[in-house]
């Protein structure tokens, strides 16, 4: 037995929508599987149901050899959970939080009381251990639900979007404690809107769009897929669009995309970015076109979704289409 | 953020978590977090303690002079276990908001996500409100004393009065906690608990004696269990007179009994229930 989670066939309806349309998974022990998708991809919908909190329409799921269905408390005594939004009680310090899971498992005072502890000092809550919950930053109430997910040393962990929502420091803090984690042999299935997240912390990524996954590799084999960089412009008039689509073209690895609405031109290239970009601004300003704007960057979930569906990521804030931009 | 993973796993006190142990154990452990609540929120312990104050004062003094339950028994000594009776009733509506506002916080999903017992979050909540309920028939038998209420009958009868109250209240606790789960909106709790506990509070022998409504009500009034507890109340008490017949009904003669019934019959239907709506609610 060496996957952790296997999901077959699994279905979740709701009255207006299909949450989940027949989605596969397979996390092998010891692994991070990043499942990748923009808001309302159902990503949660999978997750709760692994985590027993849902049950599916159809479909099957096991968790660490353990049905989900048959057994759900089986499965709940081997996986911890850190859900899209902190499941910490406001009014419980950190300290009383972690202690109340432990007995919630089972353990004695003693243990429980240890384990918080412990797990307070692992994730730097040491000094706002005995301030209530509601006194936390998000990143620390992250944290906090993270150790809460923790406390009975789970064979499988389970987060969903770990970081949305966090500032910078506070996402590179908490991808960190996952990298820390999952050295140690857990194995992980974590969702994520942003790419680069899943290309940090993950083995393999499953890409969900409308309830089933659209493609599935690691990192470099969707990127390849994808293209590697990206380089933008931004034209001064409309009308040299095409002049730039044409400058693009000569180094693009793949279709040139303009957007006359934002008058800009983007095209994905293989690898010496930085190099490429000074031979399309050369051959740009021989041309006499003005630039507004010039970027290099990397690939986002937008990227990836335009490449592989064609269209947009339509979610309401598919993140990180503006956050990793490199300038020039 | 050192990588150091104790060496032992955790230690299981118990192995399942269906099993009724657990229930109690894990209930006890939430009960402790709601109670650590109100000492966070000490705002909502002020309420719970004024207003059983302000009924006393009320009844006792708005209504004592118009309503005369007869010769020889003054009005306050007549009202004073109707109140107790209807304050730990409308008591049980903090059960119901309160279970309505845990379905809607974060924390539910990680006790979901636990191998606990599937009743420990509502046999906290239940048992935690217990002390609410200590503590406001405390308040009121303080300031009952104070505007002229006597116990008459032993010590050990008026324990068991009280303790006949919390029974009851804890009953109903569950009545209200499923309304909790069935409509998770604090707002809509308040509202639905007042069309329950109004009709049945005030169609009782709580402020007026049995005699006084017409043959219609009657049979009501003699059946309904905040009379048992009301009538059980007066007699532990030692509140009562020749001028206020008991009632023939079984119910009136037995109150205790009859309330025990209550109490028992209560619980063996909203326990299970709730444990199955608490399941439905939580996994929307
Ligand atoms: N309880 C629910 N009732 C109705 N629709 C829901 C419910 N939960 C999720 N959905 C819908 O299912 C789809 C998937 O949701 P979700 O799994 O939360 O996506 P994600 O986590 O990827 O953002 C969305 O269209 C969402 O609106
Ligand atoms: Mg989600």
């Amino acid at each position: 037995m060496s996957d952790m989670i296997r999901a077959t066939g699994l279905v979740k309806r709701y009255k207006n929508t299909t949450a989940l349309a027949g989605l596969d998974l397979i996390v092998p022990e010891g692994t991070v599987l990043g499942l990748l998708g923009p808001n309302g991809a159902g990503k949660t919908t999978a997750v709760r149901i692994l985590a027993t909190l849902l049950q599916p329409d159809e479909g099957t799921a096991e968790v660490a050899g353990v049905d989900v269905l048959a057994d759900p408390m089986g499965v709940r005594a081997r996986i911890g959970l850190s859900g899209q939004y902190a499941a910490v009680d406001e009014h419980l310090t950190g300290f009383e939080n972690l202690e109340m899971v432990g007995r919630l498992y089972g353990m004695s005072r003693q243990t429980a009381s240890a384990r918080a502890r412990a797990l307070l000092e692992r994730f730097d809550l040491v000094e706002a251990g005995d301030r209530p919950s509601k006194t936390y930053s998000g990143g620390m109430r992250r944290r906090l639900d993270l150790a809460g997910a923790l406390v009975a040393e789970p064979p499988v962990l389970i987060l969903d979007e770990p970081t949305t929502g966090l500032d910078p420091r506070s996402r590179q803090q908490m991808w960190a404690v996952i990298r820390d984690l999952v050295s140690d042999g857990t194995t992980l299935l974590l969702t994520t809107q942003y790419l680069e997240e899943a290309d940090l912390l993950a083995d393999d990524i499953v890409v969900i769009d409308h309830g089933r996954a659209i493609a599935q590799g690691t990192a470099d084999e969707l990127k390849s897929r994808t293209g590697g960089e990206r380089i933008e412009v931004v034209v001064a008039d409309v009308a040299r669009l095409d002049d730039a689509v044409r400058a693009l073209a000569v180094v693009a690895h793949g279709e040139v995309q303009a957007d006359p609405a934002r008058r800009s031109v983007t095209a994905a290239v293989e690898d010496d970015g930085a190099y490429r970009l000074m031979r399309v601004l050369q051959a740009l300003s021989d041309d006499g076109v003005e630039l507004l704007d010039v970027g290099l960057r990397r690939p986002t979930l937008d990227d990836v979704f335009l490449t592989l569906t064609g269209r947009v990521a339509e979610g309401d804030d598919a993140a990180g289409s503006t956050t990793e931009e490199v300038s020039a | 953020m050192s990588t150091t993973p104790t060496s032992t796993g955790p230690t299981r006190t118990s192995p399942t978590g269906t099993s009724p142990v657990r229930a109690l154990t894990d209930g006890w452990v939430v009960a402790k977090r709601n109670v650590i609540k109100i000492k966070r929120v000490p705002e909502i312990l002020v309420f719970v303690l004024l207003s059983p104050i302000m009924f006393v004062l009320l009844f006792a003094y708005v209504f004592g002079g118009a309503i005369d339950p007869g010769a020889g028994l003054d009005y306050k000594e007549f009202l004073i276990g109707g109140i107790f009776a209807q304050t730990v009733v409308f008591g049980a509506t903090f059960t119901g908001a309160g279970l309505a506002e845990d379905m809607q916080k974060g924390i539910i999903d990680r006790f979901r996500s636990l191998p606990m017992s599937r009743s420990a979050v509502l046999v906290g909540r239940t048992t935690s409100d217990i002390i609410y309920n200590v503590l406001s028939l405390a308040i009121m038998a303080l300031t009952g004393l104070l505007v002229g209420w006597r116990v008459r009958e032993g010590v050990l009868d008026a324990l068991a009065a009280f303790a006949l109250l919390l029974l009851f209240a804890y009953a109903i606790s569950w009545v209200m906690g499923y309304i909790g789960l069935l409509v998770p909106s604090v707002e809509v709790i308040n509202n639905a608990s007042f069309l329950v506990i109004m009709p049945l509070t005030f169609v009782s022998n709580a402020f007026v004696p049995t005699e006084r409504f017409n043959s219609f009500l009657r049979p009501f009034v003699e059946w309904n269990p905040v009379s048992a507890v009301t009538q059980a109340c007066r007699e532990l008490f030692g509140n009562t007179s020749a001028a206020v017949p008991v009632p023939d009904a079984w119910s009136m003669q037995h109150p205790v009994l009859y309330t025990l019934l209550w109490v028992v019959g209560i619980l063996i239907v909203f326990v299970p229930l709730s444990v199955r709506q608490y399941r439905i609610a939580s996994s929307r």
